[in-house]
């Protein structure tokens, strides 16, 4: 342990010497996946040797690995040969004014109340000064790195601190994981990397940068986090606003350490291109997002609003593992049209009074699939674990499905697990009531499906709570009739 | 259905099927679905906690199906339970003794199935469903059929007694088709008995069809020894108007699967499932229900509830399946269990798979110890703190044993739960 502070120390005190964006020559692997790509990408982001075999070694078991068959949703094999592993940052052409964007996707800006900078920016319009990224990610960048935080895309991570990377990448999310967390171990393209030092709060969310100096990442994201003793961040990923990516399949992989006395927020909006309405085309969003509560009385909380994406296959989990630790999972998962969602979490208690609690809600409408799937699973030495498990269900329309399927596996007596579920729909009572009131049909869905979610959306930090709520509404336009 | 390649088991188990002359094409389907699929593999969903093929490979050396044990008038009337008053079906190893029961001329017609040949049998309980439901359709010798016709009122409560010993370890398959037709009634207790604490392996299908407006209730005891190694697959088809109740009490074992299906076919109809298990030493219980609602108007009730001491394990899955022309089910579903030893575990997965939008499903599960207040409660009115823990277990287990409906099957039940419940702890 000693050993590791030292590591640490010496890199809380390091002053930033480096920008935050590292830009690479627009370039693109060749079609295809085997172990010259593999070492192509690690070339190109002039990565360390031990990375290089990391990734090979991923490589060499994803290739013994079956694709998982057990979700509950549809899509057509996946030839991973013929998807293109790296592409940087393409410079693409970039629209001078926003007289030049898709009026219709103007409106949903307009509504999801974002700013008419945000929208340039989220467009690749060159934004005026007046709001420039790099003097705000400046300002920033200087209140972090004062208290010792550590906030950078993962190969800079990789480039100034690789023992720290070294010491925790695969630590949670182990490369043999899945098939998918395998594939992304083997060829992650970037993602972010945030260390918070011992006994520091976070003043800021860390979206707020975000948002404003949004990097693309990529289809193969790797995110670490890790919170060191008695330290605390928030940290946001995604955005409300609509995301046309053009790669089909994402699988990206998020780790979290959270050390003793330590707290870990992380909240997800999720809104990418969920295809037409006859489901045709749209992104496969497979994610494998996991936590560690290693040290006691720490705390990891994922909150999640999944709108966006044909198939979602997420599950974010949290181990349970220091005395009187704590995980949380809020989730509102939205399908509409021929959308597909298997989503849960897991909570697994290893050490003893741990506590846990899942909050699920799923809305499913048009031709959608939702699933809800979770695991709570209490350890023979976990005393007196504690959940609360609770995942419902709203279904708009006839044609669409909602499913659950919770695994409570229980070793210990003195475990306390409560799971319940409930199914429904929106009363035609309440819509006449409001419809009464003068509230149309379609506001009146919006009011009633904000409400179901509200024990969620709380959960969000503020100003992405307000987007959050128009954009439940956004998402179900259309699918009451 | 199990698509991983055969096992152990499942060679040795093929390699010693009967040649029977009865129920050709049933056997020879039955066969073929074996050879393709075989026993369930241990990462199998279906049977991921509950290892029956492992179990299968190591206890039962002999699968070839167990010869009729002695067994006595005296011995079957002592396993009567006080006040009983109704029809005695007797099984020896899975086939019927006429000479044993004590049949009293009610509403009904039985026929060994070794002399008749029901046109649906094999039609409720499809083989392609559970390779065990095709075990037992290749190796059946014997069994019955009962048959209730229309407007029938059976008073008394039919018996089933299964008296089990295989002297070598073998394999018992008791077969029954029950047809119960329009506007009649009738309610069954099933109780298996062994003869002697040695190993055997009995695989029991039993298929109900329960016609527009009839009533059927169906109460069942497992009480085995505790090397039994019991799948028991209950398969029924419920239509128009017409309710199916069963109760299962699981007391004793070394491992039990039980597969319960309900397939609600018709608007109107009623499924209950009711479930105890209370189990100690290494017993290992599985409960698989499945209730299917096909069509609108239809009802499921749910409740299974365990107690698990020593290094028990239980497991429940309850799916409810909700068709897209299921509209205004109703779907409950309840699992609570009490932990009482450090060791003991409890896997649970209450399933929902809905696809009508205008219903109410519901499932919860919970599981915990005593409530702490509750017993001191108790205790500080004078009750002693084992007693005081027996009461509140005792009360516990209450609202499953309510819907035992013949009162002396009820009665016995109790007397064991309270025994059980009194010398556990």
């Amino acid at each position: 342990m000693s050993k590791d502070n030292q590591i640490l120390e010496e890199f809380t005190s390091k002053e930033y010497e480096h920008g935050w964006s590292v830009n690479f020559e627009t370039d693109e692997a060749p079609i295809g996946l085997n172990e010259d790509i593999i070492r192509w990408i690690s070339a190109k982001k002039e990565e360390p040797e031990w990375l290089l075999e990391w990734r090979l070694k991923a490589f060499q078991t994803w290739l013994e690995m079956k694709e998982p068959k057990w979700a509950n949703v549809r899509y057509p094999k996946i030839d991973f040969q013929a998807l293109k592993y790296y592409s940087a940052p393409k410079q693409k052409k970039k629209p001078k004014s926003l007289d030049e964007i898709d009026p219709e996707l103007l409106q949903i800006y307009e509504r999801l109340g974002i700013s008419l900078n945000e929208q340039k920016r989220l467009q690749g319009i060159a934004v005026d000064a007046v709001l420039d990224s790099v003097s705000v990610g400046t300002t920033f960048k200087e209140t972090l790195s004062k208290l010792g935080i550590i906030f950078s895309s993962f190969s800079e991570a990789v480039k100034e601190h690789p023992d720290l990377i070294k010491k925790y990448l695969g630590s949670v999310v182990p490369i043999n994981d899945n098939y998918y967390a395998t594939l992304n171990s083997a060829v992650f393209s970037d993602g972010s990397f945030c260390y918070i030092p011992k006994g520091v709060r976070c003043p800021m969310e860390l979206s707020t940068y975000f948002r404003i100096n949004a990097a693309n990442t990529g289809q193969f994201e790797r995110t670490l986090i890790i919170a060191e003793e008695d330290s605390y961040v928030s940290y946001l990923e995604g955005c409300t606003a609509p995301q046309r990516d053009e790669n089909q399949l994402h699988a990206a992989v998020v780790e979290i350490y959270a050390g003793k006395n330590s707290e870990v927020k992380y909240s997800t909006v999720q809104n990418w291109y969920p295809g037409d309405k006859q489901g045709k085309g749209g992104i496969y969003n497979f994610v494998t997002k996991r936590g560690i509560c290693a040290g006691d009385h720490s705390k990891i909380s994922w909150t999640q609003v999944e709108t966006g994406s044909a198939v979602t296959w997420k599950y974010p989990s949290c181990i349970l593992k220091g005395d009187y630790s704590v995980g949380e999972f809020y989730s509102v998962a939205v399908t509409n049209n021929y959308q597909q969602a298997d989503t849960g979490t897991k909570m697994i208690h290893i050490g003893k009074n741990t506590k846990s609690r899942i909050v699920s809600k799923g809305i499913s409408a048009g031709h959608s699939q939702n699933s809800y799937r979770g695991q709570v699973q209490v350890m023979k030495r976990a005393v007196n674990a504690r959940n609360f498990s609770q995942c419902d269900s709203l279904l708009m329309g006839d044609k669409c499905g909602a499913h659950t399927f919770p695994y409570i596996d229980i070793q210990n007596s003195s475990a306390k697990v409560e799971h319940e579920a409930t199914t429904s729909k929106i009363g035609e009572d309440q819509i006449f009531y409001c419809n009464q009131r003068g509230i149309g049909t379609e506001d009146a869905v919006a009011l009633i499906v904000n409400g179901y979610a509200k024990e969620v959306l709380n959960q969000l930090p503020m100003e992405f709570a307000v987007e959050a709520q128009k954009l439940l509404a956004l998402t179900l336009e259309g699918s009451v009739g | 259905m199990t698509t991983l390649t055969k096992n152990k088991a499942t060679d040795l188990v093929l390699a010693q099927i009967p040649v029977l002359n009865s129920f050709q094409s049933l056997r020879e389907d039955s066969h073929a679905i074996l050879r393709e699929y075989g026993l369930p593999h241990a990462k199998e969903e279906e049977y991921k906690f509950t290892g029956l093929s492992k179990k299968i490979e190591q206890s039962i050396a002999d699968f070839s199906p167990a010869s009729a044990a002695d067994l006595s008038l005296e011995t079957v009337q002592s396993h009567i339970f006080e006040g009983f008053d109704g029809d005695t079906i007797v099984f020896n190893n899975g086939r019927f003794e006429p000479e044993l029961s004590n049949l009293q001329g009610q509403a009904y017609e039985l026929i060994p199935l070794n002399v008749s040949d029901p046109s649906n049998l094999g039609k409720i309980a499809k083989i392609e469903k559970d390779p065990f439901v095709a075990l037992n359709s290749a190796s059946f010798e014997d069994g019955i059929y009962i048959k209730v016709g229309r407007n029938k009122q059976v008073e008394k409560p039919i018996l089933l007694l299964f008296f089990n010993q295989a002297l070598k370890g073998q394999v018992i398959s008791p077969r029954i088709l029950i047809e119960v037709e329009d506007n009649s009634e009738v309610s069954f207790l099933e109780n298996s008995i062994s003869l002697d604490e040695e190993v055997y392996f009995c695989n029991t299908v039993t298929e109900i069809k329960v016609s527009q407006n009839a009533h059927v209730h169906y109460n069942r005891l497992q009480n085995e020894n505790k090397k039994a190694i019991i799948v028991n697959n209950f398969e029924t088809d419920i239509h128009r108007d017409a309710t199916f109740t069963s109760v299962v009490v699981s007391l004793s074992g070394d491992m039990l699967r039980n597969n319960l299906s309900l397939n609600l076919l018709d608007s109107g109809c009623e499924g209950n499932m009711y479930g105890l298990y209370l189990l100690d030493g290494k017993t290992h219980v599985d409960n698989h229900t499945n209730v299917d609602h096909t069509k609108p108007h239809a009802e499921s009730n749910e409740l299974y509830k365990g107690i698990l001491a020593d290094k028990s394990r239980g497991v429940f899955n309850g799916k409810i399946f909700v068709r897209q022309d299921a509209q205004k089910t109703n779907a409950f579903q309840q699992n609570n269990n009490i932990l009482l030893s450090e060791d003991a575990t409890v896997n649970t997965k209450p399933q929902l798979e809905i696809w009508a939008d205008d219903v109410k499903c519901s499932h919860g599960c919970t599981t915990g110890q005593l409530d702490e207040e509750a017993l001191f409660y108790l205790q500080a009115r004078g009750i002693g703190k084992v007693q005081a823990k027996g009461l509140l277990l005792y009360a516990f287990v209450g609202e499953v044993l309510e819907n035992i409906t013949d009162n002396s099957f009820k009665q016995h039940i109790e007397n064991l739960v309270q025994v059980r419940l009194g010398s556990s702890f």
